[in-house]
């Protein structure tokens, strides 16, 4: 046994550990992928028309407000946080818009996307410095602030609804328009995925994110700024419910103090169906918005099956019993075959 | 005596007083500020919609103190509700044997959460948002959008039918009694003492020998049969079982947990705190709902205690801190010269 074997032999091992871990997580990626394209294989054998246009732009257009929700939220649990007030934080933010139109009809529509983007992340920024700052657990803090901004979108609204009647038409032909057959609205979906996945998988701050997650203490050790990096998390997820309420008002038209509510629970459950630890540390967006597509075509997939569509929500959750616990039937395996090889080496 | 000073001089200050203290003051206030608040009618309102939480509360309350959660309550009310309104459709007409097997479906659906964070491992927070889902979607399946609300008019009265001489429904006596049940359990035997341990380290608890999963998978069966009991509670009260019945009741009774002191990592708090979190909720919101102050600020100030209380303990602490660091570097410097000297 020389020096050179002793050096080289752990490093070896982790890289070789590394890789298993990526492949697994790769295939935990792609199962869910195939998962879904199962489903819209199954169901279009069954009834052709569910992949006509019409229908795939409904399927898109379905998920891609569910799919913004997520890539936040998947920002935030990776973390080992969670952030419960996403579906509040876009109610407000789509009564917001509707209130920006019903008070000046020609504003410019990237206006209210900035002011509805700059509008979540104050929310957020709430959120992270509770959390960061006085060291609150996320959890609670975010079930608090869902009642307190759900509370003031209801003060504020006092029981008003702004009608499609009252928006710019073109602002409304955002949520019908298309290009290359691909909903407008879903487009921004894409680019906030794109745009997250990159930061996430590319940046250094992005990777601490991932740190944090694994182990807190380590990472504060390690000089990783834990406190500024989860307060940045929850004003990027507050951000994107933010955007989520613009793009729900562009959608339905129709808004009273009552939009996303409930949200929160849908959004923590594709993120999980997508392969995200609960508690941090592993998992991507692509896997949290394929969840996010996957919960949405359950829904429309079932009556097109014949299936009684009273069995989507049973469904739904049976998806996340599967995929959690998929998840843990592949870490112990990734763990003991990384045992078994540091035993042997 | 010293002792039984400090002792009661901790009970004082502890952040169950706090909160009784708070509910005490809510109703004092209302009773001579609003009208009605006074009344016997009021208090039978503020009991009858308080029922329901506390018996959801009282095992969810031992569940968080293990450091678990449990999202999946309400819908487990939800499914026992359609379950009890199909077996009455069938013809099931003995209203024991109802509420046998109701009771024995709850603990089924709690021990399926057991199950999946116990024998798998899971984490109850992902188990039972899958669960809440499930559930209420199997209730969904069982009923689909009907109503079942034929029931005799014996059980509706029965259920909420009020002790001789006062306006105070009788179930609030079984709340009582099971309330005191889980008290003794909690504060009086190995087991409840145990339950802290697991919270603080579920580690260090399996190895002084308590049986951390046997625990836990019990814990939660309970929670499933207390939310089988609020479900048959809630159909009689209501006169109707549907599959949307408490559908959002769980955040609410998570934020009455929490609000009563129990720690959301586990190992702290108690029902002491969490009875007086029911009772100070349900009792203002009925109060300002009398007093005409819309429901959205109730909204605001529930959230707002919540983060309160987590926020509150915290700051205070930090501050202590700072304050205890700052007379700490005053001690050290003042030793030098009386040294000199």
């Amino acid at each position: 046994m020389t020096a050179l074997d002793t050096a080289t032999a752990p490093a070896a091992r982790t890289s070789a550990g590394s890789r298993l871990a990526s492949r697994v997580f790769l295939i935990r990626e792609l199962g869910i992928l195939i998962a879904l394209l199962l489903l819209i294989a199954g169901t279009a054998l069954t009834n052709p028309r569910f992949l006509s246009a019409q229908s795939v732009k409904d399927l898109l257009l379905g998920s891609t407000i569910l799919a913004v929700l997520a890539v936040g939220q998947t920002i935030v649990v990776i973390t080992r946080n969670v952030d419960l007030s996403v579906g509040s934080v876009l109610g407000l933010s789509a009564f917001a818009t509707g209130s920006l139109f019903l008070a000046s009809p020609g504003l410019a529509i990237p206006i209210v996307l900035v002011v509805g983007l700059a509008l979540g992340a104050a929310c957020g920024a709430v959120n992270g410095a509770l959390i960061a700052a006085a060291r609150a657990p996320a959890l609670v803090v975010t079930l608090g602030t869902l009642y307190v901004f759900r509370g003031i979108g209801y003060s504020w609204a006092t029981g008003r609804q702004i009608n499609a009647a009252d928006m710019p038409v073109g602002f409304l032909r955002l949520g019908t328009e298309t290009v290359l057959g691909v909903p407008v609205l879903t487009l921004f979906a894409a680019a906030v995925l794109v745009g997250a996945g990159y930061y996430l998988r590319s940046y250094r701050s992005g990777r601490e994110l991932y740190a944090i997650g694994s182990d807190p203490a380590a990472a504060r050790l390690s000089g990783i700024p834990v406190g500024k990096r989860v307060f940045a998390a929850f004003v990027a997820s507050g951000a994107l419910a933010g955007l989520a309420g613009v793009l729900y008002a562009a959608r339905f038209g129709t808004l009273d103090a009552n939009a996303g509510l409930g949200a929160e629970l849908n959004v923590v459950a594709a993120v999980v169906v997508g392969g995200v630890a609960i508690f941090g540390g592993s998992g991507s967006v692509y896997g949290a918005v394929i969840g996010a597509v996957l919960l949405t075509t359950i829904g429309s997939a079932l009556p097109v099956l014949g299936i009684d569509p009273f069995w989507q929500r049973a469904a739904v959750g049976a998806l996340i019993l599967a995929a959690i616990g998929l998840d843990r039937a592949l870490a112990l395996r990734v763990g003991r075959r990384l045992r078994g090889r540091s035993s042997h080496g | 005596m010293a002792e039984w000073k400090a002792r009661l001089r901790s009970a004082l200050t502890s952040w169950d007083a706090v909160v009784l203290l708070a509910f005490i003051l809510v109703a004092v206030i209302g009773a001579l500020t609003i009208d009605g608040v006074a009344s016997p009618r009021f208090w039978r309102f503020v009991t009858l919609e308080a029922i329901p939480i506390v018996l959801i509360a009282l095992p969810l309350t031992l569940v968080v103190i293990t450091g678990e959660i449990d999202l999946s309550v309400a819908s487990m009310l939800g499914l026992t509700c359609v379950v009890l309104g199909q077996l009455w459709i069938w013809g099931v007409s003995s209203l024991p044997l109802l509420i046998g097997i109701c009771l024995l479906l709850g603990g089924a659906l709690g021990a399926v959460n057991g199950l999946f964070v116990t024998r798998f491992g899971l984490p109850s927070l992902a188990v039972t948002i899958g669960t809440l889902a499930l559930y209420r979607g199997l209730a969904y399946v069982v009923l689909g959008d009907r109503a079942v609300a034929d029931y005799p008019q014996s059980w509706t009265t029965g259920a909420i039918r009020p002790i001789p001489g006062t306006t105070i429904p009788w179930m609030i006596l079984v709340v009582a009694g099971l309330a005191v049940a889980f008290g003794v359990v909690l504060y009086a035997t190995p087991i409840g003492r145990g339950l802290y341990a697991m919270g603080n380290s579920a580690e260090a608890a399996r190895f002084s020998g308590i049986s951390v999963a046997r625990t836990k998978f019990w814990l939660f069966v309970a929670t499933g049969a207390m939310s089988a009991l609020a479900g048959v509670f809630w159909t009689l009260r209501f006169a109707s079982a549907r599959a949307d019945n408490g559908t959002g009741l769980e955040l609410a009774i998570v934020a009455a947990v929490l609000l009563g002191g129990v720690s959301i990592f586990g190992g702290r708090g108690g029902l002491v705190g969490v009875i007086a979190a029911v009772a100070l909720l349900v009792t203002l919101r009925n109060a300002l709902q009398l007093a005409y102050v819309p429901a959205n600020t109730l909204t605001i100030v529930t959230g707002s205690l919540l983060i309160l209380s987590v926020v509150g303990p915290n700051v205070a602490g930090m501050l202590r801190e700072r304050l205890r660091r700052r007379r700490a570097r005053v001690g050290i410097a003042d030793p030098t010269p009386t040294a000199a000297t």
